[in-house]
Formats: structure tokens, C-alpha cells, sequence
């Protein structure tokens, strides 16, 4: 059929004068501008959109909204690509590439279909009927899984768009724009409220837009007209339209996907596509409106099956008739006034088959007044045709609607619309976890109460009529205008102002009966999307489950992207009949965010790329990056890793830095170690109280390691801490713990010991930290350092000192993390650079070499120095590390940790203990992480003995090192263990102590 | 995304700016080492965990540092009140008060 058939000569929110080319599975098209894509899909004569998931039939467009299971499709190529769009969302743009996700090779040849593969493996809980076994062949299963069932691509190139986020804040919140949002965003205006009006379509008014030419339609348009106006003349309203409020979260908090270029194309170069506004509104009203629910009956996915609500949305908004001879089942009046615009535009009506015994309202009558077949307790029981439909079967239906009272008889028709009735929109209101419940004057679920949370107004609440949904609408807008702290509560204008015909009652059906039984007539489907038919709920119940839960994913009913939108009310429906419950024990399965998809360039933002995480760099990063250091992320920050001479390889590097170390000087950049200035006349006795030892007669300019426990006596920080003077301290944490650290230095002085005074202040960033670390560490600084006394006897290990260094005033710890002789040079951080590159020219005699931090672990694993979070996991304590030595057992106040220490796991004497590993192949290098057995040769899974925790290759030993956690290790000094590598090699090792260079520790005192 | 009150700032602020830091009202035992070791663990390890109204600590982490105490419907999320640490409503509320 040609496009001048379907499209009707006059009216529809369209531009005549602007044709829109297009294509769709490569067939050029044209449209109007303000059609969708399905629209102008419709108005093309497209009858198949899909193939469908499970068995490849033919599918057509059903809705006109987010609800469309079937019209999925992807748009455009390449990078900017966009899979899973709904046809019925995607406004028609010039050029606009769209492809179907389903069939295969494609729509109209569809291998899955013609083979009739799939039905064969996929029964109601095929996951686990079908692929729980063998496990191993998941992924091949998968695979051609989601290959047959259409999901469509991911772009594989970076998305070539810009994406927007903003806060928001407003009095009341109101999220949908049909006639309850309009009304209630109007109202609270009125009150005086800051008010943010969203909707998902592309122009306010919601089903307002589906209207048609009546004068009660001509009234209700005006209506909305106007009260827009009001709205947009407001300075105090913020209208947002293509947005989606796609989710509720706690204290009224709101996503909302704001899509600012959808529609002109696929990319927007230069402007952000889309803006996700995060929103903390003081009130929030739902008008989410309500969605008509189809009728299940015999081969009811035929292409040409469609809601009636959408089939007038078409006809009065797009002016597309999708048919030329319409048969209409309904369950209740309000889809008369499908048949009456049907008529309207010219076009047949077979029949419409009212399930209700009878029916006497505004509606039906005109109808009948107007010459329209309308036969009342008749269904449509099955659609008939191959390609689309062609006819329909007609049956007589018990006042109850589970029976048939009489044989089918076959009408002619190529479109059947149907409407089951409506089911409020409570995805939203049930984000939080707010169960809907079963409102039998609804025929539906509407939300559940909140505490202090959103109130539901209009269809979303189950409040159908226009006229009563407006009314209770101001009034809540009203009401939550106050409660926002606006106005006193009445609502601005007395009488409604918008007129609708009163509609008789509906009747609440679900699943249609057939001449045959579920099980054995064609295929009733519930969730077209996912192929789940009426016969496998039915199965699914027959199987013992019973949980509305369980039988969601058992038979997969609203998991497909549209979450099931329209079949979910039907499917807990029909649940219930077949357990023979009501519906309200039933109950509904819960949604989640997000409504509507979102892409991810919207959740992430502007923080993509170099704005993804903040980077930290020290004052000497610059000079680092010159040398061509190569980077390691340590937290934030960018520590230098090692620094490669021309074609130096990672080992080769290290190695040579590790050497100079030992042999000459290093230099390393240390400044990113937290450190933490502490004062107070309290300061020594709370450092004793959170360390493991005692800091009480730390004299001013010494320093003292320590570590730090939690209450469960586990390790979680270790570092120095030196006496600047009375009462002030300054504590060295480790790089990646500082803030943590703060934070729990903070909880103590606060919750436990408040009447110790004593405070914490965060210097990190106030100091550059140079070490100078080797033999000659001592005769470089003092080229640039005259004011102190360098020499052992003046300034011992653990000593710190006020000095000048390059002219600068600074701290010097004589501290040391790789046994050599050395100083770390602290000075105010902007000087930091200055006097690197002074201590890099007094050492360039002694070939002073930067080292970075690959070699720094290497240097102190050599020594057996422990890194915390590296060596130890959580689960390790002093005793385990062998640090036995550093617990002050006898100090007056029970520390942070002690009393654990006495706890029976932590006194086991075959807990994982520190030790190390000597390969009995020198060259063999274990991997961090392996796992250590006693022999290879048992059965797997073998009995673990523990694992490597740091593993180097030493240059100063010439062979490899490792640390390792070993039950009962120190106990093992001597014995072989073997590590079983993932290659299928056992690597054998020698335990050996921890301690690999310089065992008595004579270098740091020189 | 839940907006906490924090009574040092006397501000309503984003969760963003907090940190959340367990059970509220745990003293540390006067004596560990006079307890025994399951006395100790039930210190160390047993927790509530009510369904319904519950007293946690939270840590205005990126704002002014300071602990505080929040009573929270751990079901609803309803917040009842923020209070600073040392003051203790006892009584104000019914512990697991529960939903259903």
C-alpha cells in the first residue's frame, strides 16, 4: 500500500510542506516532519518491524510510546550509532538511518522462523531446563543466543558526542505533562511554587495529543493550550519536554534524561545531545498517566494487531490510518472513540465486539447511532492471516469472560484494536521499593502509599475520566504546594474546566478464552518482546512456581528492554486465574530504574577522559614528566614508576636504579606519603592510644614507626611519626590510606575520647619530599645543606632536623625504606622542584640516579620491609607480619586492637605468617599472587598453603625474591613449597626469613 | 540518594558529602582486657541490623568532619533526626519498630 493511502489528506500535529526522507533496512522513505519514525513507518504501508525473539514471527507496531514491544530498531552506524531505540520514540530527523535489530538475514526471510529451531529448545524456564548443563557451553549457547535474538550492536568507536549533567532544585516536581500534569504544574504555579514540569514526548500534553476533531476533543485541545501558555509564561516554571523522569529515588531525588538533539540527528557537533537532570524536588507530583493494556486472545502478535488508544494517536495526530477496515474488541467504552475517529476519516468498521454483556453509555450509543455493527458480549478470540491480518474470529463470551456460549464466526478486517483497559503508570512511584497495589474499581495496580514521598494524580492513580483527573489534580497541586510551603491549600478555580463524556464501567479481562484450551489453541502472547504466551504462565504455575517472582524468571515475562510495559498486568492476571487467587495475593513484580533506557554518555557526562577522575601531581611532576618518567596510579596520584634511559626496557630500568640505590645515590619523589599534622597537650598520649607502641617519650626530633590496628587487631596503616616539639607531631600514613586514616584518627577523638585535646590537620599537599637514599646520600646533601651537622654522631638514624637545604627552610628525616643510609628531604611544596633539581646537581658526581616506585618496592622487599595493603590484606596481624616487636604490650591504656591480639584465631599458631621465598631456579621469578602448596602432586583442588605477596627479580642478590603469607611459615624456615602456576608449571621455592640484604642492618647506620 | 541534616552544619546536604560509619551508640568497653573473648567479639562484630528504625553514625566526611548520629527507617529511609555524638534521645524511638 502507498503512503497516499495511509496518510489522510488532512489534519495530525504534522508540517505538510517538509518532507523527511529516510530509510529503513535500507529502503528509502520519506515522512512529515512531526511524525515518528513508526508514523512515517505506518504511513509507508510497513506491516513487519521484527521478527520476534524466541520464534521469529512476524511482528508489527502495537503502541505509539514507550510501551512498543515490538518496533525496536537501531539507528545510524559506525560511532555514533544508537541500538534499542523505540520506533515510536524516535522522531522522524532528515536523513535518518534505521535499521530492525531482529531477523536474520532479514525481516521478511528469517532462518529462525523458517527452521522453527528455536521453539524446539526454548520452553517457559529454558535457561534452566535447557543450558544449565554442561555449564562450559554457556557461552557458545549465549552467543547465538543474542545474536538470534535481535538486542542490537554497540558502537565500538568512542561516542563522538558531547553529554551534559546539571543539579536542579524545585518547590514541586511534576513528572508527566498530559491533562493531570498540566493541571497540577498549573496549580502549583498558581500558589507560587518553583515548579519543573517533565515529559517524555516531544510537546506537552500526553494524551491530550491523541485528541481528535469532536467538540468535547476541540475543548479538552483548548484547554491545553492555554494552561501551556500560563505555564510558559511563568518565570517560576521550568518546562522540560523529551525528557524522561527515568527514575525515583530516595528523599525525592529524580533522574530526568533530558534528549536535547535526538531529533535533529544522530550526532549534534558543537551542542550536548543530552543532559541528565538530577533533581531534589520538595515535593512530587506523579501524573504518569496510564497505559492501555491489549487484549490476549489467538494469534494476537499478527502485524495489524494494535492497541486502540495508539490507532487514534495515529489517526488524529500523525493522520496515518493503518487500515482500511478496523475490527475493534474492547473491554470498556473509552476505545468507542477509536471507531467513532475511525469512521471519521473514512475508512470501514467490520464490528467492535464489546465483552461486557452490554453496553448503554455516551459512547457506545452514538456508535450505534452512527450505524456501527457493535455486538456486546462478543470477543475477538483469534487474528487470522499469514503476512499481517486479514480477518478476525468472533465469538460469543460468558458475562464472566472465562467461557465461550457459542461457535466463532470469521469477520473481514486488516486491523484489530484492541483495549483491555488501563494500567496506571506506577513504575516510577515504585523505584524505592513501594509495592502497587490491586485497586478492583481500576482494574489495576495504582502506587503504593509513600511516607513522605511523590502523590500519584490522574490515570496514574486510576482516576480515568479527563474531567475527574483534572479536578484531583489542582487540588493535589494544591495540596503539595503547601506541603512545600506555598499558598494555603485551595485550589486557585472552583469549577473544572474541561469537559469529557462520562464512561460506563469497563470490565476487567485478561486473557481471552478460545474454542480450545490455552495449551492447545494458536499462541495467546502476553509479552510480545520476550515470546511469552498466555499456555506458558500456565505451565509455569503447573510447575509448582507461584511467586509472581519466580514466574517472571522462570518465564522470562517483562525482562526485554521495554520491561513489559504491557504485558506485565496480563501475565500476573493470568497467574492468578490459573492459581486461582485474586490478583490483588498475586501482586505485581517490582520495577527498577531506569524507565526508559539511558544512554551511558548521559550517566557519564562531562567526566570522560581527562575529567574522568581528578589527577594528583607532586611539585617535582613536571621535571619527572620531562626525564620521560613512566607513570604509576597510586589512588590519584601520578607517582613516577621508573624512569627509562633511550631504549631502556622496564627491567632494564629498574635494575639499574635499584643498583644506584645500593651502590652511589638515588633520589625519589616521596611526597605523596599522607602526612598529618598533630597538636595538642593530648597529641602523645592519643598517638599511644592508636599505634601499637608508645609514643609518650618520643622526644622532639626523633621519629618512630608505627602501625595502626583496627578493633580487630588487623593491620590497616603503617608509617612514621616524628615530635616536631611539645605537644605536635607530624604522622606519616601511607600514600593511598591518608584520608582513611584522618577519618578514623577523627571517629576516636570525637565518639570516644572527646576530652583528649588533641587535633588533626591534613598537610599532604603542603610538603615536596625528596629522599636521598645510598651510600653517598650523606656527601650529596651536604653540598646543598650547611647549617646542620650531617654526620651519624649528630644526626642518627631516626633523628629529624630543622635545616636549610638549597636555601630553603626544611625538615630532614633520617629515615630509611631500603636500608641504606638515608635523608627525606621535606620542604614547603612550592619549593619542591627548586630543590630537586639543586640535590640533582650536587649529586651528579656521584651519579645520583631518580629512581621511582617499581624500584622502591624492589629495595625495601630486599629488606623485607612490609607494605601495607600489599603484603598484608586485611587479615594480617603484627604478629603474623613478624612485628611482634612493635607492640607495646605493657602500656597502661588497652590500644586500638590489643584485646584482638588475645583472641583464640589470632593466637593460632598456624596462621599465614610473613616469610620468604627463595626459587630453587634463581632466575625464576614467581607472579604476585600465586599460590603456595606443599607438593603438586594431589588431587585438584589442592590444600592451599598460602600465597606470594610481592615478587622481584633483585639485582643487588642476582636472583629472585619473594614474600610470601605461609601457615605456620616461620615455623618452615627450610622447607620446599611448590607454586602451581596457571601455565600447568609447579614452581618449587625455598622458604627462607624475610629479611634477603644486609640482615644485620648496618647500611642504614652509617 | 538520601539528603542528610547535619546538626553541626545545620545544613541539609547531599549524601555525596558523607560517609557512612555503622551502628551509632557502640561504647568501647572501659576494660578490654577483663573480657571474655565472646563478650569482646560481640563488641567487635555483632550488629543490629533492624528492619525499620535504626540509629547509625555518619561522618560529614567532605564537609566539616564531624561524627554525628542519624536515626534512619532503614525500609522507608525516612530520616528522623540527625544528633550530635554524646547526646542520646533514649526512648525517642522504638528500635526495629517494624514495617509489616
Amino acid at each position: 500500500m502507498s503512503d497516499s493511502q495511509r496518510r489522510l489528506p488532512a489534519g495530525g500535529r504534522l508540517d505538510r510542506k517538509q518532507k523527511v526522507s529516510f530509510t529503513f533496512d535500507g529502503r528509502p522513505m520519506w515522512g512529515l516532519a512531526g511524525d515518528t519514525l513508526a508514523s512515517a513507518l505506518l504511513a509507508n504501508g510497513v506491516e513487519t518491524v521484527a521478527r520476534s525473539f524466541k520464534y521469529g514471527r512476524r511482528r508489527g507496531i502495537v503502541g505509539h510510546g514507550s510501551e512498543e514491544p515490538n518496533a525496536i530498531v537501531q539507528l545510524g552506524s559506525g560511532a555514533a550509532t544508537v541500538p534499542n531505540l523505540k520506533a515510536t520514540q524516535v522522531e522522524l530527523y532528515e536523513g535518518l538511518e534505521a535499521r530492525s535489530v531482529s531477523g536474520w538475514p532479514n525481516l521478511d526471510v528469517d532462518v529462525i522462523a523458517l527452521l522453527g529451531v528455536f521453539a524446539r529448545f526454548l520452553p517457559p524456564g529454558f535457561y534452566y531446563k535447557t543450558f544449565m548443563a554442561p555449564a562450559r557451553l554457556w557461552m557458545t549457547y549465549e552467543h547465538f543466543i543474542r545474536k538470534a535474538a535481535g538486542l542490537g550492536r554497540a558502537p565500538q568507536n568512542p561516542d563522538p558526542d558531547r553529554y551534559d549533567k546539571i543539579n536542579r532544585h524545585c518547590d514541586v516536581l511534576v513528572i508527566g505533562g498530559g491533562p493531570a500534569g498540566l493541571a497540577a504544574a498549573r496549580e502549583a504555579t498558581r500558589q507560587g511554587s518553583r515548579v519543573i514540569l517533565v515529559d517524555e514526548q516531544s510537546e506537552m500534553g500526553g494524551s491530550l495529543l491523541s485528541l481528535g476533531g469532536s467538540e468535547a476533543d476541540a475543548a479538552q485541545l483548548q484547554w491545553r493550550d492555554q494552561t501551556l501558555a500560563e505555564l510558559e509564561a511563568s518565570v517560576d516554571v521550568l518546562l522540560l519536554p523529551r525528557s524522561t523522569a527515568f527514575g525515583y529515588y530516595d528523599h525525592n531525588f529524580v533522574g530526568i534524561l533530558e534528549r536535547l538533539e535526538d531529533h535533529r540527528g544522530l550526532t549534534s557537533p558543537g551542542r550536548p545531545r543530552q543532559r541528565l537532570h538530577r533533581v531534589r524536588a520538595r515535593q512530587i507530583i506523579m501524573a504518569t498517566g496510564a497505559q492501555e493494556r491489549p487484549l490476549v486472545f489467538a494469534n494476537n502478535d499478527l502485524p495489524g494487531v494494535m492497541l486502540a488508544s495508539s490507532v487514534r494517536t495515529y489517526i488524529n495526530r500523525y493522520a496515518v490510518i493503518p487500515g482500511q477496515r478496523l475490527a475493534l474488541c474492547t473491554t470498556n467504552d473509552n476505545a468507542y472513540q477509536l471507531a467513532l475517529d475511525w469512521q471519521e476519516a473514512g475508512c470501514d468498521i467490520a464490528v467492535i465486539a464489546d465483552t461486557r454483556p452490554e453496553a448503554e453509555g455516551v459512547l457506545p450509543r452514538l456508535a450505534r447511532e452512527r450505524g456501527i455493527d457493535v455486538r456486546t458480549g462478543t470477543a475477538i478470540i483469534e487474528a487470522s492471516g499469514r503476512k499481517c491480518v486479514s480477518g478476525a474470529l468472533l465469538a460469543p463470551i460468558h458475562a464472566g469472560g472465562k467461557s465461550l456460549t457459542g461457535p466463532a464466526t470469521p469477520v473481514e478486517c486488516d486491523l484489530i484494536a484492541t483495549s483491555g483497559g488501563w494500567s496506571p503508570v506506577v513504575h516510577l512511584s515504585s523505584h524505592t521499593g513501594i509495592r502497587p497495589i490491586w485497586d478492583d474499581e481500576a482494574i489495576g495496580f495504582v502506587p503504593g502509599p509513600h511516607a513522605d514521598g511523590p502523590v500519584a494524580v490522574g490515570s496514574a492513580q486510576g482516576i480515568y475520566c479527563p474531567l475527574a483527573c483534572v479536578e484531583q489534580a489542582r487540588t493535589e497541586g494544591a495540596a503539595a504546594a503547601l506541603r512545600a510551603g506555598q499558598g494555603a491549600g485551595e485550589s486557585s478555580s472552583p469549577s473544572p474546566d474541561i469537559i469529557a463524556a462520562l464512561e460506563e464501567p469497563a470490565q476487567a479481562l485478561f486473557l481471552v478464552p478460545h474454542t480450545k484450551t490455552t495449551s492447545r489453541a494458536p499462541s495467546q502472547f502476553v509479552d510480545f518482546q520476550l515470546d511469552v504466551t498466555a499456555a506458558a504462565i500456565e505451565l509455569a504455575a503447573r510447575e509448582g512456581y507461584e511467586s509472581v517472582e519466580h514466574v517472571k524468571r522462570y518465564t522470562a515475562l517483562g525482562f526485554g528492554t521495554d520491561q513489559g510495559k504491557l504485558g506485565n498486568i496480563n501475565g500476573v492476571a493470568i497467574l492468578a486465574d490459573t492459581l486461582n487467587q485474586s490478583i490483588a495475593d498475586t501482586g505485581t513484580t517490582m520495577f527498577r530504574p531506569a524507565y526508559t533506557p539511558v544512554t551511558f554518555g548521559a550517566m557519564a557526562g562531562g567526566e570522560v577522559g581527562d575529567l574522568f577522575d581528578p589527577e594528583r601531581y607532586t611539585a617535582m611532576h613536571r621535571w619527572h614528566s620531562e626525564q620521560g618518567a613512566a607513570w604509576e596510579n597510586v589512588g590519584q596520584w601520578k607517582r613516577p614508576w621508573y624512569f627509562p634511559v633511550a631504549g631502556e626496557s622496564m627491567e632494564e630500568a629498574v635494575q639499574r636504579e635499584c643498583l644506584a640505590v645500593r651502590n652511589s645515590v638515588g633520589i625519589l619523589d616521596a611526597s605523596t606519603l599522607g602526612k598529618i599534622d598533630i597538636q595538642g597537650p593530648d597529641a602523645a598520649e592519643f598517638l599511644t592510644r592508636v599505634y601499637t607502641n608508645s609514643y609518650l617519650k618520643l622526644a622532639p626530633g626523633k621519629c618512630r614507626y608505627g602501625l595502626m590496628l583496627h578493633e580487630d587487631g588487623m593491620i590497616f596503616d603503617d608509617g612514621v611519626t616524628a615530635c616536631l616539639g611539645e605537644s605536635h607531631y607530624l604522622m606519616h600514613t601511607t600514600t593511598g590510606g591518608a584520608a582513611g586514616v584522618l577519618g578514623w584518627l577523627e571517629l576516636w577523638r570525637q565518639t570516644e575520647w572527646p576530652e583528649l585535646q588533641v587535633y588533626f590537620t591534613s598537610v599532604t599537599d603542603h610538603w615536596a619530599t625528596a629522599t636521598l637514599s645510598g651510600p653517598n646520600a650523606r656527601k650529596v646533601l651536604a653540598r646543598v645543606c650547611h647549617d646542620v651537622d650531617l654526620s651519624d654522631e649528630a644526626f642518627a638514624f631516626m633523628d629529624w632536623n630543622s635545616a636549610t637545604v638549597a636555601g630553603v627552610p626544611a625538615r630532614i628525616f633520617r629515615i630509611s625504606f631500603t636500608g641504606e643510609l638515608s635523608f627525606e628531604v621535606n620542604v614547603p611544596a612550592n619549593f619542591g622542584r627548586h630543590v630537586w633539581e639543586r640535590l640533582m646537581e650536587a649529586g651528579k658526581e656521584f651519579n645520583i640516579t631518580p629512581y621511582g616506585t617499581e624500584a622502591m618496592h624492589v629495595l625495601r622487599a630486599e629488606k623485607g620491609f612490609i607494605i601495607v595493603g600489599q603484603d598484608t590484606d586485611g587479615s594480617m596481624t603484627p604478629d603474623d607480619m613478624g612485628m611482634d616487636w612493635i607492640v607495646g604490650k605493657n602500656k597502661s591504656f588497652s590500644f586500638l586492637g590489643k584485646r584482638s591480639l588475645e583472641r583464640s584465631d589470632t593466637r593460632r599458631t598456624n596462621r599465614k605468617q610473613l616469610v620468604g621465598l627463595r626459587t630453587v631456579e634463581p632466575n625464576e621469578v614467581l607472579p604476585e599472587g600465586a599460590q603456595i602448596v606443599n607438593t603438586p602432586d594431589q588431587a585438584v583442588p589442592m590444600a592451599m598453603q598460602g600465597h606470594v605477596t610481592s615478587s622481584y627479580f633483585s639485582p643487588s642478590l642476582g636472583r629472585s625474591i619473594a614474600l610470601a603469607v605461609v601457615k605456620g611459615g616461620r615455623n618452615r624456615l627450610g622447607e620446599k613449597v611448590f607454586c602451581p602456576l596457571a601455565d600447568g608449571r609447579n614452581v618449587a621455592a625455598v622458604i627462607c626469613q624475610t629479611v634477603f640484604y644486609d640482615p644485620d642492618g648496618e647500611r642504614q647506620h652509617v | 540518594m538520601l539528603q542528610i541534616y547535619c546538626p553541626y552544619c545545620q545544613e541539609l546536604r547531599e549524601e555525596e558529602e558523607f560517609s557512612p560509619s555503622g551502628e551509632a551508640h557502640i561504647a568501647r568497653p572501659r576494660d578490654p582486657e577483663s573480657l571474655s573473648d565472646e563478650q569482646w567479639g560481640d563488641y567487635l562484630f555483632f550488629r543490629k541490623n533492624p528492619r525499620g528504625l535504626h540509629r547509625e553514625m555518619w561522618h560529614h566526611s567532605a564537609g566539616c568532619r564531624r561524627y554525628f548520629n542519624v536515626e534512619r527507617d532503614t525500609v522507608s529511609y525516612v530520616i528522623a533526626r540527625s544528633y550530635p555524638i554524646g547526646e542520646d534521645p533514649a526512648g525517642a524511638m522504638v528500635e526495629g519498630h517494624d514495617h509489616e
